[in-house]
């Protein structure tokens, strides 16, 4: 049994008893310490600027070639707080319980208690800092709802909340790159993590530019590299985004937990063609105003989709909102995981309305005749027209949107003011990652896991906008506090070198590992493997999933694996800028990542969450878990191959929520 | 669609480069253009030739990694766009297509289409930022009301996403847009009033120091501009500016 460390005492009282009670570093201390962060999101960036304001030397790593461009800028709808501006009844507690309920009971109750506790700091934080979020016209702070939740807790700039919020931390790290407390490292990327005596103490690092393998020391390393949602090839992850920092800790013995909770976001723009290189997601928030249906009848589909008919012209009472039916207390609003799900088995059936068959419409019509109403009334029209009412209402539509709607338009060269958009699931965030302690320690002492990198908040399903909150609640509030008990041991250590025998094998063996790809000189693009384990792992390992299916994938990427190795043909050298280098060393963590993927979620034969195994369902084809024997973290330590892994098990216990089947009828 | 593609190659740095010709055939109209590349990229690297390399990581519009300077426009022929976000269906059969970096000093070419744009991280550096610490004890957001007028200003300055097309656009290679949208978002809000001289100052001093041009008001850089980011944050900043002499004069 793996033990959380979460301190003694009842749930509201634990943080602050903790931050009470740990070990602090003195601030003339702090100036004798090096941290290393890897990776500029807002958990790395967070930290990063964090731990300088503190008075540590950091050295933060990206392989983007600015920290501007982590991939937390693509997120769209909004940061949740625990606020309670709008008067509907919100709390720390509701927005722990709506968390805890959202993940399907698989996540940490005291972790996400202190999630909900620093969620309003969070707040503060960054209107501080200057983060422009909405407003109303009285100059307050405007809120919008997301799935899975009965309050309206979400804060927002328009769909760029993740831009705005990266920036917010940019600009914090950039003061102290000014000031010279962050050196920062861009395009350079994390191949290595190399441990000193049980201890984290430093990576293997390549310049992207130059080729070069560098040795970096510290006292310990903060891991905010992200999720690994790439796996699939295609998802909304930008291209970039990978696994390998996590995975190389896992290999020197970090365990990395639950790898088969993947989120499948509902509303993404639906695949083109095989060309494809990524997936578009369009923001949760649209379903705050649109309605999602197919039609009702399957001659209407068929006509649709010969051309025949538009889905503007099928009536009411042709049109099936299936969400609205199937769970009438949050209809549009249900959680990602649930909404998936109903898309699938709808398009399963036979209702998919583009040549794919695989997707739903996202409609706004309703919406825009409502805020045209309302906006007509603000302005005492009198009897205006359909289309007077429709344009003050697109206008409406537009302010809360516009930045979703054009890029729609530019991908799909359809105007969806005018027509329904179409949407499908595609692969969006990763619930899984190294497993931490309650000071988000991994189990290789003096390595952190932050943000999307590790497993702790949001168990088996990620609500909406709850990605941002965990990732900067680790990197402001969490981390920067935690980490000191560690770094408590190290005042008198003295700086760590980085020419001790452990640095020079791991750079010897790093080196070892990039010239073999480069010297392979085989048939096959890094692309070619790439798409094909993308393939294995979506059709057998995606939105839902059995034995049959699971023991075959583990067995196909075991064979993508050996033919990679065989026959991948990486252009170019190492001692250059080379694009094609930096794919294959995350292909091939990815091709390692993805068995041990299959292989968790054989093992864990309940349905929770956005794990779906379709042996355990209820009649209504609902997820049905199984608390008797799953209520635990699955934690797999590395023993040389993915399918050896050893499991260890967090048992889960619910002392403040009582476990029950989740619904949203 | 079949298409004749020049492209710029340079191995590094310190090598002079060339224009290159390619043909690709077959390309689908719904295909964005970093997908066209990698269409000829892929192809490249089966023949064992040497892929083209450029920036790109979201490929949805908000990273600002892309960076292609196409048929004589950053980020090609549509508006409000990013090169990501530039799609096939904007060209036609037999069309050719020159594809170049962004070129200015201030941005050096590290190969092929790639360039260096650390100097725009070096100019936020000197001064783009509120100076506040982490602290579970800030004020609480709302205790400040802001105007939502300067709430949205300052939103839509925000928005830029450091992609350098300003300056690619502009003949003077001037950095003047993207400087302006960080110095108009903290002016427009209260709680960046408080070092607004001092930060448009450092920020202004280090863009010249970085190598780029003045602003002669051709308005090039607005119109590329894939965020829309208005002119009128120039006008904004040399206002700051002005002020902010006259005060520490």
């Amino acid at each position: 049994m793996l033990d959380s460390k979460t301190p003694e005492g009842p749930i509201k009282e634990k943080w602050t008893n903790h931050k009470n009670n740990i070990n602090v570093v003195n601030p003339a201390n702090k100036r004798l310490i090096d941290v290393i962060v890897v990776g500029s999101g807002l958990a790395g960036g967070a930290a990063a600027a964090s731990l300088a304001e503190m008075g540590y030397n950091v050295k933060c790593f990206c392989f983007q070639d600015s920290p501007r461009r982590a991939h937390s800028i693509a997120a769209q709808g909004g940061i949740n707080a625990a606020k309670n501006y709008q008067n509907d009844g919100d709390s720390t507690y509701r927005l722990f319980y709506d968390t805890v309920k959202g993940g399907d009971y698989r996540a940490r109750e005291a972790n996400v208690y202190r999630l909900a506790e620093v969620s309003a700091n969070i707040i503060d934080q960054c209107v501080a800092q200057g983060v422009p979020f909405a407003r109303d016209y009285g100059g307050l702070l405007d809120n919008r709802s997301f799935g899975g939740v009965l309050v309206s807790r979400t804060f927002y700039a328009k769909g760029q909340t993740g831009q705005q919020l990266l920036l917010g931390a940019y600009s914090a790290m950039s003061r102290q790159i000014n000031k010279g407390k962050i050196k920062m490292y861009n395009r350079h990327e994390m191949l290595e993590m190399v441990l000193v005596d049980g201890k984290a103490r430093g990576i293997i690092a390549r310049n992207l530019v130059t080729g070069e393998i560098e040795r970096h020391a510290a006292h310990a390393v903060v891991l905010g590299s992200g999720g690994y949602g790439n796996v699939f090839y295609l998802s909304t992850n930008a291209m970039g985004s990978n696994v390998t920092a996590a995975w190389r800790a896992h290999r020197k013995g970090a365990f990395f937990a639950n790898p088969c909770y993947t989120q499948i976001h509902p509303t993404c723009i639906p695949r083109s063609g095989d060309y494809q290189s990524k997936l578009t997601l369009m923001s949760e928030s649209l379903r705050n105003d649109g309605r999602i249906w197919v039609p009702k009848n399957k001659e209407d589909v068929e006509s649709i989709r010969s051309g025949k008919k538009k889905p503007v012209e099928l009536k009411e009472e042709e049109r099936d909102y299936y969400l609205e039916r199937r769970y009438p207390a949050f209809g549009n609003l249900v959680p990602r995981d649930v909404a998936s799900r109903a898309a699938k088995e709808r398009c399963d059936a036979g209702y998919g309305v583009n040549e794919t068959g695989e997707a739903v419409y996202l409609d706004f019509a309703s919406a825009i005749m409502r805020y045209g109403k309302e906006k007509a009334n603000i302005l005492h029209m009198n009897n205006p027209s359909d289309a007077e009412i429709r344009d003050l209402g697109e206008k409406v539509i537009e302010d809360k949107y516009g930045n979703l709607f054009q890029m729609y338009e530019k991908i799909t060269d359809d105007n969806p003011y005018k027509t329904p958009m179409m949407i499908y699931p595609a692969v969006h965030y990763t619930m899984g990652g190294l497993w931490v302690d309650y000071n988000l320690m991994t189990t290789v002492p003096g390595c952190f896991a932050a943000g999307e990198a590790n497993f702790s908040d949001h168990g088996a399903n990620r609500l909406g906008a709850s990605a941002l909150m965990q990732g900067l609640a680790d990197g402001y509030f969490v981390l920067p506090y935690t980490i000191g008990d560690f770094l408590a041991d190290d005042i008198r250590t003295g700086p760590i070198p980085n020419d001790s025998p452990e640095f020079m094998e791991a750079e010897k063996e790093t080196k070892t590992r990039l010239d073999a790809l480069i010297n392979n000189k085989g048939s096959k693009s890094v692309d070619h493997f790439h798409k094909r384990l993308g393939k294995v792992m979506w059709d057998k390992v995606g939105m839902a999933r059995n034995a049959e299916g699971l023991k075959e994938a583990v067995e196909e990427i075991k064979q993508i694996r050996s033919e990679f190795y065989a026959d991948v043909l990486v252009p170019g050298t190492t001692n250059e800028f080379n694009p094609e280098l930096e794919k294959a060393t995350r292909v091939a963590d990815f091709l390692e990542l993805g068995e041990l993927f299959a292989v968790d979620a054989l093992e864990r034969t309940e349905s929770c969450g956005g794990h779906f195994r379709e042996e355990s369902q209820t009649p209504e084809g609902e997820a049905l878990r199984d608390d008797k024997n799953f209520a635990y973290a699955a934690a797999w330590e590395w023993t040389g191959s993915p399918s050896e892994a050893k499991v260890h098990k967090e048992e889960l216990t619910f002392n403040d929520i009582e476990l029950k089947q989740r619904s949203y009828k | 669609m079949d298409l004749t593609l020049k492209i710029w190659r340079q191995k590094d740095a310190t090598s002079s480069g060339a224009m290159e010709t390619f043909q690709v055939t077959e390309i689908s109209e719904h295909m964005s253009f970093l997908e066209m590349i990698d269409v000829l990229n892929e192809r490249l690297i089966s023949e064992g030739k040497e892929p083209v390399a450029f920036d790109h990581d979201c490929r949805e519009g908000i990273c600002g990694s892309c960076s292609m300077y196409i048929n004589g426009e950053p980020h090609g022929p549509d508006r409000g766009v990013t090169t990501c976000q530039l799609h096939m269906r904007k060209f036609k059969n037999g069309d050719t297509i020159h594809i170049e970096p962004w070129r200015a000093k201030a941005f050096p070419v590290i190969k092929d289409l790639v360039v260096d744009r650390s100097a725009f991280d070096r100019i936020i550096q000197a001064g783009g930022y509120v100076s506040v610490n982490t602290s579970g004890n800030t004020q609480d957001a709302n205790a400040i009301p802001i105007p939502k007028d300067d709430a949205d200003n300052a939103f839509d300055a925000a928005t830029c996403i450091g992609c350098g097309a300003c300056v690619a656009a502009c003949k003077n290679s001037s950095a003047m847009l993207f400087v302006s949208a960080k110095v108009s978002q903290l002016a427009l809000l209260p709680q960046g009033k408080v070092e607004r001289h001092d930060r448009v100052l450092n920020m202004v001093d280090q863009m010249d120091t970085e190598g780029f041009g003045n602003c002669t008001n051709t308005g090039a850089c607005e119109i590329e501009c894939p965020k829309g980011i208005s002119l009128e944050n120039i006008a904004r900043m040399n206002r700051e500016l002005v002020s902010a002499n006259v005060s520490k004069s």
